[in-house]
């Protein structure tokens, strides 16, 4: 079974979520980078852009797939892993660590809460993970 | 509800390895063990398997069988000797591929031919009704499903088929082939491939391939063999401008846009599909596919528009990421007037175009075995 690190938040699209003070950083999950391959390519929106719960914030691509990211929260983006334009395969590397991909700072507070913890997603993925 | 996938006598060997199955033209296949970049490092650098088991394969025999093979491929199958392979094409008279394929001169009136996995039907029933048509006497037999097919690739390959074969398999030159015996199984040792690295596809009985890929496995540890799944075989083809039937040839595409013009022989006579392409030749080729490759990254996929001046010019027929070449790169056809190398376009991807330029192929040096 794929790492699921018991201090973050899930998406269903399988992005997780961690609190950092007023902040939440974004990454994928190593399900989903096990799912993917060799990640060759990542587009990530710019700092100060927007992004909504739910709707599309880029793209992840690797050899033979391309998959929408999922912003698991609203908000602004306050930074973004600029490695990842040079060396995606850090995605692959380390997912929950230097694999990170946003800062959002949030423009909701209930919007975490509502993501699944890490018991959640490991049952989601139990059940298929789609 | 979709017909249940075929698999190769090496599904379980692949499972066991830990392998990710994918449907692929019908087929059960192992598209990475490890992941696809490090398979393919792992082709250049030293030595890889691959499961092509479910190519297809049929006999020609018979006083008809040349005959029947200058009428259905574009290529002159006359001054193949005994022993020597053939890279060609089956065209529709419109001059658009029916599918790519390699012929085999297994005797004075005996041939093979390899044709692609998804197209197997569609050829086997394409060359007899021509074959019926013409009253040609020459007996067809699909041997696909009692042929297993691995191919060994990589600059060790000489080197680890030698140790397991009971023949001098450096004597046999590129696009040769040669019976013997490797891992004490009756093999056609064929010094052919699709990376662009020197190998060898070996031609085994269905059930005795599984003893031949354990025995490869197994005496090339020493060497760095591992087992190579279809994704590095798209990257490494790619790298050597290598078409794809399906993906960069198919019935819309003509012989002669998809740069395969040296395997169209006019001169030999009468052939399907060469008015057509001859009519083409005369009037000037409409489109060409090309190499190109991105000057910012960005990956161009099939299907992708590409533009000059904002202006469609072509499309994109196959691109990844090349690993060896670390760029990003890919196939397309484009309009002649934009084909020649050093030519700038931009890709369409999700809606935003991304320069790139037309550049020579392959992206990456062959190092097949020229001579022996």
């Amino acid at each position: 079974m794929s790492d699921i690190p018991a201090d973050l938040r899930y998406t269903r699209e399988h992005e997780w979520a961690k609190r950092e003070g007023d902040r939440v950083r974004v990454g994928i999950t190593a399900y989903a980078q096990e799912q993917l391959g060799d990640v060759v390519f990542v587009e990530l929106p710019k700092k100060g852009s927007k992004v909504s719960a739910h709707q599309t914030f880029g793209v992840v691509e690797s050899v033979k797939a391309v998959s929408d990211l999922f912003a698991p929260v609203s908000g602004e983006v306050t930074d973004v892993n600029g490695d990842l334009a040079q060396s995606p395969q850090i995605v692959n590397q380390d997912p929950y660590g230097r694999g990170w991909m946003l800062l959002v700072t949030p423009s909701s507070a209930g919007e975490f809460d509502q993501l699944l913890t890490a018991q959640q997603y490991q049952q989601f993925l139990a059940e298929g993970g789609h | 509800m979709a017909t249940p996938l075929k698999r190769t006598p090496l599904f379980d060997a692949h499972v066991k390895a830990g392998a990710r199955m994918v449907p692929f033209g019908g087929w059960e296949m192992p598209v990475q063990y490890r992941g696809i970049i490090e398979e393919h490092r792992n082709v250049r650098s030293a030595v890889g398997l691959f499961d092509v088991s479910h190519m297809g394969e049929f006999e020609v025999e018979g006083p008809g069988a040349l005959s029947a093979l200058q009428t259905l491929t574009t290529n002159d199958v006359a001054g193949l000797d005994v022993g020597q392979v053939q890279y060609s094409v089956l065209c529709y008279p419109d001059g658009g591929i029916v599918d790519d394929l390699t012929v085999y001169r297994l005797a004075e009136r005996k041939y093979l031919i390899t044709v692609n996995a998804s197209n197997i039907d569609k050829d086997f029933a394409w060359v007899t009704e021509r074959c019926a048509e013409r009253k040609l006497d020459a007996r067809w037999t699909n041997v696909s499903a009692r042929t297993g097919l691995i191919a060994v690739q990589g600059p060790r390959a000489e080197a680890l088929v030698g140790r397991l074969a009971d023949r001098d398999v450096t004597r046999i030159g590129y696009y040769r082939f040669a019976d013997g015996q490797v891992a004490g199984v009756s093999v056609m040792i064929s010094r052919t491939g699709y990376t662009g690295e020197d190998g060898f596809e070996l031609y085994a009985p269905w059930e005795a391939t599984e003893r031949v890929w354990l025995a490869l496995l197994d005496a090339g540890a020493a060497d760095g063999v591992a087992p190579i799944g279809l994704g590095a075989r798209d990257t490494l083809r790619l790298e050597m401008r290598y078409a794809l039937y399906g993906n960069d040839i198919d019935e819309t595409t003509n012989p002669l846009e998809a740069g395969l013009g040296w395997v169209v022989k006019p001169a030999k006579g009468e052939f399907i599909g060469r008015e057509a392409i001859e009519a083409m030749r005369a009037a000037g080729i409409p489109r060409r596919l090309v190499g190109i490759e991105m000057t910012e990254r960005a990956v161009a996929r099939h299907g992708y528009p590409v533009l000059a001046a904002g202006r469609r010019v072509g499309t994109v027929t196959s691109g990844s990421y090349g690993p060896s070449v670390d760029r990003y790169i890919a196939m397309a056809y484009l309009e002649s007037a934009h084909a020649a190398v050093g030519s700038a376009v931009d890709v369409e991807i999700r809606g935003q175009g991304k320069p790139a330029r037309v550049v020579k192929t392959p992206f990456h040096p062959p190092h097949v075995k020229k001579s022996a």
